[in-house]
């Protein structure tokens, strides 16, 4: 049925002013209900169905915000006092007392509840109801979890210029708090709004830092000291050495002098064990390696100048990216180079050329980190280019045990301090990667992506179960590992022992070998040297050192065979 | 006197520390322990009496708080609650 309303207006009234008025409502149409049309229909379900009065989205997602929360402690004051005592005015409470004693309910209710303490009260000397029944003398066999690692709280750089998170270090006591070092290690990236500070985090708030550190220059490395959990010594992007105590605020107590401190970056500083606490040295680029005391900052107490050829020359100095010391060999220290050498010197030695021990000819590109074994003191992991290498300290030709080349590069690597077969590395790609070399050796055993950007900085809590590790972007990431990867298993100091021993064995034996060979050669060219009367080209193209390894190959086969030939017509004659 | 020898019987049992009665109020009535201690146990424990009671209360109306034993690693808080008054016994278990 069709309902139609009809407006006219003439043609001549269009534009007229429109000339309102009221008029009762008329009635156009009624339809009455029709009850016939109910049958074509039948009741819906009953639903529920909730209405919002927002926009509807295809895709949508919410977070809450970030609540900052803070715990502060209640002061306690007593309340509940009845109007008319004052509970300051000793009299009146003591009043108030007595005359709750002297009351009938307070003397019946506190012998019935006297009772009943009582029982309890003996009933707890008698029994320790909360003891441990089934004494666990060790800890039921391994469950064989596979390795995982999860991560806890990340904390991220407050300012709006990420920077990278270069050092990372540990509280020493009980690990409550971690320092993190950030600058922008890209050559001239900084720009003039990036924030110099560097932060302490309290690993339960990562909300917000706990101190922030002021220096004049971002810093580079951070170390707490590990016998005095307040101060801290930083080396900044600019060389100089600053001096923090946490419980006096974010500006240094203490900085070096430009003069006299690194003139490159100090890539790593580390506290030494001395009778004040208070001695440090530091590594930079520049190729020195100083000795600090932070009480007096202004001047170096010690200065060693990188020089290979140990004559103390500025100019062919190694500049240093990583620094090792063990507290176990106060007197020895290992600095891992920019150019790939790992020195390993000896700082009571009496002349500049004792200094420097020994080298070992390592990677291909700076070795980013170096650390001796926790437990086996003369094994050193160190980790630059595309591997990590471990070494044994008295072969000084090749790392021992080495990974297979990664896919990217290796920035930064620990040991465990609980386990000593295993450690672990950071990538460029954003992997931590765990190895545990007793299980197995071409593969990290749990290898996790901990982020998108590069990760440059590693360090384990000294409980062993916690990781820190920073990332490019500013984000310092906090994991737990698994039971597994962080308690000590049965056997495996003697197992790796055993390991190292094998492959130091094979090392020297191959060393031994290369020696041979060396010897003989030369033997040989001294001989036909005397031979020729000097006329040996020293300069020889590679194409003439081929050939002549050829004819010395070709030469040994052919006597070797010959000598073999005489063996067997002296056997069949004998026959 | 007798609430003095119920008293005094309780102090004298293996490892007791102290013992506060509180009214319901949460004012401490009688107290072995200095006045700071025994202003924070009498303003804490009342708080947490009355939400242990109100707690039993509503899972089953006509059940009621008949005692609360707090362990904790260095001692051991019981509390006897009455319609009035509580008695707040802190105990070292010895063993």
């Amino acid at each position: 049925m069709e309902i139609v309303h009809v407006y006219t207006k003439l043609h001549s009234e269009f534009g007229r002013q429109c000339l309102f008025s009221d008029r009762p409502a008329e009635l156009l149409v009624d339809v009455p209900a029709d009850q016939s049309l109910a049958s074509q229909f039948t009741q819906r379900t009953r639903r529920d169905q909730s209405l919002q009065a927002s926009r509807d989205m295809s895709e949508h997602r919410v977070n809450t915000k970030r609540f900052e929360s803070e715990s502060c402690g209640l002061n306690h004051e007593e309340g509940g006092w009845p109007k008319d005592v004052n509970h300051q005015v000793m009299e009146q409470t003591i009043r108030f007392r007595k005359k709750v004693e002297k009351d009938e309910s307070y003397i019946n209710s506190i012998l019935q509840l006297g009772s009943v303490m009582e029982h309890c009260i003996r009933q707890n000397n008698a029994v320790d109801i909360y003891q441990d029944c089934f004494e666990d003398g060790e800890m039921p066999e391994e469950h064989q979890e596979p390795p995982s690692a999860k991560t806890i709280n990340v904390f991220r750089d407050p300012n709006e210029l990420k920077r990278t998170v270069t050092g990372l270090s540990w509280h020493p006591d009980g690990g409550e708090k971690l320092a993190a070092a950030y600058s922008c290690l890209e050559f001239q990236k900084t720009s003039r709004d990036m924030s110099l500070d560097s932060y302490i985090w309290d690993i339960e708030n990562p909300n917000r830092p706990e101190l922030s550190l002021k220096p004049a220059s971002p810093l580079v490395c951070l170390e707490y000291n590990p016998k005095d959990c307040h101060s801290l010594v930083g080396g900044s992007y600019n060389g100089q050495i600053a001096y923090w105590d946490s419980r006096r605020g974010s500006q240094p107590v203490e900085t070096s002098s430009v003069e006299h401190s690194h003139r490159d970056p100090v890539y790593k500083i580390i506290w030494l064990q001395s009778k004040t606490g208070t001695d440090t040295f530091s590594a930079s680029t520049d190729g020195q390696v100083l000795w600090w005391d932070v009480r007096k900052l202004s001047e170096p107490t010690e200065r060693l100048v990188l020089d290979p050829s140990r004559e103390g020359n500025p100019e062919r100095a190694l500049g240093a990216i990583s620094l090792d010391f063990e507290s176990t060999m106060p007197t020895k220290f290992m600095v891992g180079t920019e150019q790939g050498l790992v020195v390993s010197c000896n700082r009571k030695a009496k002349t500049p050329t004792e200094k420097v021990v020994c080298t070992y000819d390592g990677h291909q590109g700076p070795v980013y980190a170096l650390q001796r074994n926790p437990f086996f003191p003369k094994n050193f992991l160190t980790v630059g280019d595309w591997t990590a290498r471990i070494w044994s300290e008295d072969i000084k030709e090749s790392s021992i045990m080495w990974t297979k080349y990664q896919m990217s590069y290796l920035m930064d690597a620990c040991w465990s301090p609980v386990r000593p077969s295993v450690f672990f590395t950071v990538k460029m790609d954003g992997v931590l990667d765990m190895w545990d070399i007793l299980f197995k050796q071409n593969d990290p055993t749990l290898s996790l992506k901990v982020c998108d950007e590069a990760l440059y900085s590693l360090r384990l809590q000294d409980n062993g179960r916690l990781v820190a590790c920073g990332s490019q972007q500013g984000e310092a990431t906090l994991l737990e590992i698994s039971s597994g990867l962080s308690t000590l298993q049965k056997n495996e100091k003697s197992l790796l022992a055993a390991m190292f021993e094998r492959e130091t064995k094979r090392e020297k034996i191959l060393e031994a070998r290369q020696r041979e060979i060396r010897l003989k050669e030369r033997s040989r060219s001294e001989q036909s040297r005397s031979e020729d009367g000097g006329r040996e080209d020293i300069d020889q193209s590679p194409l003439q050192l081929m050939a002549r390894a050829e004819e010395d190959f070709y030469v040994l086969t052919e006597t070797e065979k010959k000598g073999k030939e005489r063996e067997d017509q002296d056997l069949s004659s004998e026959l | 006197m007798l609430v003095e020898e119920t008293l005094k019987r309780i102090q004298s049992q293996n490892g007791v520390q102290g013992i506060i009665i509180i009214n319901s109020e949460g004012i401490p009535i009688k107290t072995t322990l200095d006045n700071a201690s025994t202003v924070q146990y009498a303003g804490l424990i009342h708080q947490l009496v009355m939400k242990a009671r109100s707690t039993v209360r509503d899972i089953d109306p006509q059940n009621d708080l008949t005692f609360l034993r707090i362990r904790s690693k260095k001692n051991e808080i019981m509390i006897a609650p009455d319609k009035d008054y509580f008695l707040i016994v802190i105990q070292n278990p010895s063993d």
